[in-house]
């Protein structure tokens, strides 16, 4: 089977200018960085603040320009398109943001929030297009006589379904989910993951899930990529990932993951030491060399491969060799 | 008092006058906290936990806040009733706080080590040579590495994690800690730092005897450091107990929900759906007198819209405050 989006050697970097002098810098936000999107697939990218993730997603939907490296969907480069192009191809690509409070502009009303993406791509006539708006609005759990009132008379939760709402409502094939569910409640967070399974059965949709949260990534995921620095350092089968990671950065990972069972308390865990390092020079040879207890030589002088543990399992670690 | 408490809150009322009406953010909330013990203080958004810690050390502006009525009993004392010359004593040295953000906590133009020296020259006579020496202890206590370094550092020369393990420093500098109030210490880190902090906190709560009220949204890290667990909904005390009752056995239709919703229940290896709380935490301007919770609730019938449950005593230390306590028992099975 054809991937629905390729993704390969991606690479985006920003000019900072430096605290000393007037030397730039250059900050590795996404560091050749290769995988493939399966259609119906939901793959999840879990790292720590500063790893990536959030400009991985927008990259790869050109909302942000790439350094280099190539987004095939469908075949054909995203970074290749013409703009009149891109704006067809956004139809089907859509993405779904962490805060519904400022994705939100706050003077225009849920009707013209939603219906603006269907006007812009000429869906049909106002008319139509009002019925539109209906059939997604019951669709996300909103009820459409509401659809007059502004953001700031809804709540959180509520707010992400219009975001998810205007997200759905051109029909995409692909949505990339940016923490989607971060800011909201666990209450409110179950019933967002329950719509988003839900949508993605009935218009059968592909996601990148983008979180930090392991627990959700876990749940939502059929895939998993976890990011470190800029670099993929594993990537697996949820299950796979879950049981067997061999990644020292995911050992850490799930280890610091609290556990809802005071049970469990007891197993006293591997707490790995440091901070995250800072993306503008992240340490030479593998960026988590300084954090792992099981550092060699090698490691401080060479970043390690992303190879093959087991069928469909990457990891990127001197260890596995 | 019990020779046990370090802290007793008796049936507080917290209001708030706005302009769109009266806000009732803490409603009748009884708790206390034992000597040595970690409780903590869990609910979502607006349930009132942290309006609950800032009645304790006298935070809430007034007005447009209104503390109708209670009493907060710390080491003997009404808090309610101190002069305020009384209650900035007790400020920073025997009732200390923690915040979420802490880089906004910390004064962005002052050195770390000034900043920490400043609490010991505020309460305690010394000079600001051994304030200085103090606060570098503290930084080494905190398990800063090379203290005498950071000490001259800005906050804005640390990472998140670091500033934090500063204001834990600064709330322990006293020669006699009793209370930290941890208002989500550690929402703003990353997993792996958040592991360290509540490992430092587990840590030093033993070796500084301490207690610690812990507020916090996170059922993972309540499951991870509390030894006592109170449930908060709108304003509402609704379950209380032992963290292994609440996660062993769960009894407030509320707290079965929350647990149910985490997306980390074992239950939900296979990617079924989540048990979703159906609706939104209600508005609580229009909060009536009957259960909070009624309107989200399985199990709720006509008398929950009416009035607020009395308790019901599940075992010993574990009460819930639920009309419904008998159905939710026959219903939900040994273990959710």
């Amino acid at each position: 089977m054809k991937p629905l989006m390729e993704v390969k050697n991606l690479k985006k970097y920003y000019q900072i200018s430096s605290r000393e002098g007037n030397k730039k810098q250059t900050l590795k936000a996404v560091d050749d960085v290769s995988f493939n999107i399966m259609k119906g697939e939901i793959l999840g990218v879990v790292g720590e603040s500063g790893c990536g993730k959030s400009t991985l997603g927008k990259t790869v939907l050109r909302l942000h320009e790439k350094t280099e490296g190539e987004v095939l969907y469908g075949g054909r480069d995203l970074f290749s398109l013409h703009h009149k192009e891109m704006t067809e191809l956004r139809k089907s690509i859509q993405m779904v943001f962490q805060d519904p409070f400022s994705s939100l502009n706050p003077r225009k009303k849920v009707s013209s929030l939603i219906g603006q993406p269907l006007r812009i791509h000429n869906a049909g006539s106002p008319g139509e297009i009002n019925g539109m708006i209906e059939d997604i609005m019951n669709e996300v759990g909103i009820n459409p006589m509401y659809k007059n009132r502004f953001p700031h008379q809804f709540s959180g939760g509520q707010r992400q379904r219009i975001g998810i709402a205007r997200a759905l409502a051109l029909n995409p094939e692909f949505v990339v989910c940016d923490e989607a569910v971060s800011a909201l409640d666990v209450s409110v967070q179950a019933q967002i993951l329950n719509l988003l399974q839900d949508l993605r059965e009935k218009h059968d949709l592909t996601y990148m899930f983008i979180a930090h949260d392991l627990a959700v990534v876990e749940y939502i995921s059929t895939r998993i990529v976890v990011m470190y620095l800029g670099k993929i350092i594993e990537v697996a089968e949820k299950d796979e990932l879950v049981n067997n990671h061999t990644h020292p950065y995911t050992k850490a990972l799930f280890n610091a993951f609290p556990l809802t069972d005071p049970h469990k308390r007891a197993e006293k865990k591997k707490i790995v030491m440091g901070d995250v390092p800072s993306p503008v020079n992240p340490p030479a040879g593998c960026h988590f060399h300084p954090r792992c207890p099981y550092a060699k030589a090698v490691c401080k002088e060479q970043y390690p491969p992303l190879k093959e543990v087991a069928p469909g399992h990457m990891s990127a670690c001197w260890l596995n060799e | 008092m019990d020779e046990k408490k370090l802290l007793s809150i008796e049936n507080i009322n917290v209001h708030f006058n706005t302009r769109r009406g009266v806000v009732k953010a803490v409603r009748d909330l009884s708790l206390h906290i034992n000597k040595g013990e970690t409780l903590a203080l869990v609910g979502e958004s607006g349930c009132g936990k942290s309006v609950t810690a800032h009645t304790i050390n006298q935070l809430i502006p007034m007005p447009p806040g209104v503390i109708e009525s209670g009493s907060v009993m710390f080491r003997d004392r009404d808090l309610l009733k101190l002069p305020l010359k009384e209650i900035q004593k007790l400020r920073g040295t025997q009732i200390s706080m923690i915040f979420q953000e802490p880089m906004t906590s910390l004064n962005p133009v002052f050195k770390i080590g000034e900043q920490l020296a400043d609490v010991f020259l505020a309460h305690q006579k010394m000079t600001k040579k051994e304030a200085h020496a103090k606060a570098v202890e503290l930084l080494d206590l905190v398990k800063i590495p090379s203290p005498e370094k950071r000490a001259m550092d800005y906050p804005h020369q640390l990472s998140g994690g670091m500033r934090q393990r500063v204001m834990i420093a600064m709330a322990l500098a006293s020669p006699e800690p009793g209370l930290m109030i941890a208002d989500e210490p550690t929402t703003a880190l990353d997993v792996t730092i958040q592991a360290q902090i509540l490992d430092l906190l587990t840590d030093l709560k033993d070796k500084v005897d301490m207690s610690i009220l812990l507020i916090t949204h996170d059922m993972g890290v309540v499951a991870e450091t509390a030894d006592r667990v109170v449930v908060m909904y709108a304003g509402r005390k609704v379950e209380e107990g032992t963290v292994f009752q609440i996660f062993d056995n769960p009894s407030h239709p509320y707290t079965l929900g929350l647990l149910n919703s985490l997306p980390s229940n074992e239950k939900y290896s296979d990617s079924s759906r989540l048990e979703a709380i159906p609706g939104n935490v209600p508005d609580l301007l229009s909060l009536g007198e009957g259960c909070p919770f009624a309107n989200r609730c399985n199990y709720a019938d006509d008398s929950c819209e009416k009035s607020f449950p009395h308790s019901t005593c599940i075992e010993e230390e574990h009460n819930i405050w639920c009309h419904k306590a008998d159905d939710v028992k026959k219903t939900k099975g040994p273990k959710s």
